[in-house]
């Protein structure tokens, strides 16, 4: 599962996020290893994604999230 | 003089760094570039207890040392090179207390770099609304630091920190992350080869040449050491970052309470409306649409009033003055040819005012974030908006806000485009020829006048993004589409801020395009009254031979030896040569000498033709009524008619006539090749739609 797949208000772990695609600024946002991330809005078309990732509010395309692996919380 | 020293403002974008910066410096500022760049330095003088100055430089706002920007590079580059007159004695990291966590990713850097490292907690005013408390002495110890908590918006903390930084050399410099942690045994071989460098300074050589390619590797010897690939670097990279969050997770678990429950809801009410699927477009529009009515209306009262005044001046100073060339060079050159760029000094103002409304509110980013699906249809990205509004106030500005498009593709379309849009230096034009051909009267409650101005708009947003879309089928550049951009809170915008902005932004302005104003202005009247020949030298003479039996009065010959003189004179011998080329789209070689000193500028076109138009004459008309007594040579129609008046703002739509943003599109692009294709294309383009226009409404 990647973050592409959440739905508006879902929210899960980050499990892998080390793709050389990945922009090392969003890394140093902190989307990394066990991190939380939310799915806050989505523009028109789905695209581009607005997330909460550990505490910072940032956008990015649905390609990059695509690339973000997740993993939904219990409950 | 007192001792004086070298203070850094460094911090994330968002964080307020700006504030801290007008805070501590009130209106001592200068901004000027870093040498061989075109990124803003900004700098100014602060006064702290017994005497200590502290020259505090603010630079560009960075998420941390791993350059991805020109502007990023320039905090790496100066933090890396201890000879820089600019070096910091002291760095003081600004951020914010709802982003802390990722605020101090960047101080920890900093802090490693073993320069004395002070952390400003901005927004302190904001903890009670989020839950938020911080145990300020532990996170000092534990981040080896002092803390100034400050809140700009209260004007609170700020004398607390100017102590901290009066007491500098008290501030701890150990690191806060063991650089060889990141990889024991690839920094231990580094560490073998340069047994004398810093190992965080090296590695941070190393990996910003992977990153930007600028550092000069020679600097530390390098060369010679095999370093890894760039997908190796950014792995550690990623480990470094890893690690680093580990640290500050540690000192935060400690040092920072937050009580979620006491969170309000009021970003995330606010984001559901202005970012939604149907409201959020309406917004965004019905701002726009308030922009562009307020310039039109607001502005024009000073602007008339401006305009008026110039007038009277001009008029005054010719009857307190003796008459001779000095005071006709003043009267008829110099004072109209200002009175052409002051005038523009509302318009400037307020569209810098919306502007920085918009970007310190934190609404900018929300129209980046609806808009780039759609841009990205057209070859841009949701960035370039930014661009293209900031382009209606000037394109210089837009072409240098088109570096935070991470894509190389998207950011040189942009780059192209932009000219496009509607600048203020056309707006007097557009203005004064709006004036004089579209009739008043109302439609819906809009004037016409109103509606045309509206529609230049329009067609200057659509040329650009048409252009976009044919670029970005002919250009083939393949690169990764990066896009990450910050969603900040929304801040009800510093008055002090958007004041400071607005008056640095029209005052840059005024300058840099006075120069050039008042240079041809005097060139134009030097060239308007000097000729050579017996229709120049002799034009009284020749004139009341002429008229002798026409029984003119003695104000009528007066006008028409003005008029003989100027034809004759060398600007006019000029225009004649040219005439034939633009007299298809309904000009004569007044405008024509206008169009070609656009070329300069465009708002000089206004400031020309009130030079060219002065001269000889005493009266005390405003420009717009000299225009509209022009009468066509050729038809015996008034110059300025519907016909020739629209080709003219076509022209002036399309035309690529600032040489400003030429040279900063070279530097941007580092070449020649895109102005001289945005100058050939644009100018041709809007040749051709003028003498379609023309010809087909006269």
């Amino acid at each position: 599962m990647t973050v592409a797949d959440l739905k508006k208000g879902e929210s899960a772990i980050i499990t892998d996020s080390s793709s050389d695609e990945i922009p090392l600024k969003l890394l140093e946002m902190g989307c990394l290893p066990g991190n939380e991330v939310e799915l806050l809005q989505l523009a028109p078309f789905n695209d581009p994604l607005y997330l909460n990732i550990n505490g910072s509010h940032v956008a990015i395309r649905k390609r990059i999230a695509a690339l973000i692996q997740i993993e939904k919380q219990d409950g | 003089m007192g001792r004086q020293i070298n203070v850094a403002l460094i911090g994330n974008p968002n964080t307020g760094k700006t504030s801290v910066f007008n805070a501590l410096t009130g209106l001592k500022q200068k901004v000027s570039n870093y040498p061989g760049t075109t990124v803003d330095k900004k700098e100014g003088v602060c006064k702290l207890p017994r005497g200590l100055k502290a020259h505090i430089i603010d630079l560009p706002g960075t998420y941390s040392l791993n350059a991805s920007s020109l502007d990023e590079n320039v905090v790496v580059e100066l933090l890396l090179n201890k000879t820089d007159k600019n070096y910091p004695d002291v760095a003081v990291i600004i951020t914010d207390v709802e982003n802390l966590k990722r605020n101090l990713l960047l101080f920890t850097q900093i802090k490693d770099l073993r320069i004395p490292t002070v952390l400003v907690i901005n927004m302190a005013d904001r903890m009670k609304h989020r839950g938020i408390s911080l145990n300020i002495p532990l996170l000092e110890k534990k981040l080896h630091t002092k803390i100034a908590l400050i809140s700009t918006r209260q004007k609170t903390g700020i004398d607390e920190l100017k102590d901290i930084i009066y007491n500098y050399k008290e501030v701890p410099t150990e690191p806060c992350l063991d650089t060889s942690r990141i990889d024991p045994d690839y920094f231990d071989s580094l560490r073998q080869a340069f047994p004398n460098q810093d190992l965080y300074k090296l590695w941070l050589v190393i990996s910003q040449d992977a990153n930007f390619g600028k550092m000069s590797r020679k600097t530390l010897e390098i060369e010679k050491f095999k370093t890894k690939s760039i997908s190796e670097l950014k792995r550690l990279q990623q480990k470094e970052t890893i690690k680093r969050y580990q640290f500050i997770n540690s000192v935060l678990k400690v040092g920072q309470t937050v009580d979620t429950s006491k969170a309000t809801g009021l970003r995330a009410r606010l984001d559901r409306i202005l970012t939604h699927k149907v409201w959020g477009y309406v917004i965004f529009f019905v701002i726009l649409l308030t922009i562009f009515q307020a310039i039109y209306d607001w502005a024009t009262i000073p602007m008339d009033f401006i305009d008026g005044a110039f007038a009277s001046l001009s008029h005054w100073l010719k009857e307190v003055l003796p008459s001779g060339a000095a005071t006709n060079l003043l009267a008829e050159g110099i004072v109209p040819g200002l009175g052409g760029i002051l005038i523009f000094i509302p318009q400037i103002a307020f569209l810098f005012l919306f502007i920085s409304v918009l970007e310190e509110s934190g609404y900018m980013s929300r129209v980046v974030f609806l808009m780039d699906r759609v841009m990205r249809r057209f070859g841009l990205s949701g960035k370039s908006v930014v661009p293209l509004i900031s382009g209606t106030a000037c394109a210089i500005p837009a072409v240098m806000a088109t570096r935070n498009i991470e894509n190389w593709k998207e950011r040189l379309i942009t780059i192209l485009v932009v000219p496009f849009t509607t600048c203020s230096a056309r707006l007097p034009v557009y203005l004064i020829i709006i004036a004089l051909v579209i009739p008043e009267g109302r439609f819906i409650g809009l004037s016409y006048q109103a509606l045309s101005l509206m529609l230049l708009y329009l067609i200057g947003f659509g040329s650009a993004i048409v252009s976009a879309y044919i670029l970005d089928k002919l250009l083939k550049i393949q690169r990764k589409s990066y896009f990450v951009i910050e969603m900040p809170n929304y801040k009800v915008p510093l008055l002090r801020n958007v004041a400071i902005t607005v008056v640095e932004k029209t005052k840059a302005f005024v300058y840099g395009a006075g120069k050039i104003i008042l240079a041809i202005s005097v060139i134009l009247f030097v060239l308007a009254s000097t000729g050579i020949g017996r229709q120049f030298n002799e034009a009284e003479y020749l004139v009341r031979m002429e008229v002798a039996g026409e029984n003119l009065s003695e104000e009528e010959i007066e006008t028409r030896i003005a008029s003989h003189k100027l034809e004759h004179s060398l600007i006019g011998v000029a225009g004649k040569a040219i005439e034939p080329v633009i007299q298809p789209l309904g000009y004569d070689w007044k405008i024509g000498i206008a169009i070609i000193c656009s070329f300069a500028a465009r708002e000089v076109f206004v400031g020309t033709l009130a030079t060219i138009y002065s001269v000889g004459q005493d009266d005390e008309a405003t420009i717009k009524n000299r225009m509209k007594k022009e009468i066509n040579p050729v038809s015996g129609v008034p110059l300025f008619n519907f016909a020739s008046g629209i080709s003219l703002l076509l022209f002036y739509a399309f035309a690529m006539q600032c040489m400003s943003t030429l040279a900063i599109v070279k530097r941007e692009t580092n070449s020649w090749l895109w102005p001289m294709v945005q100058l050939v294309f644009m100018t041709a383009l809007a040749y051709v739609v003028a003498l379609i226009v023309y010809q087909f409404l006269k």
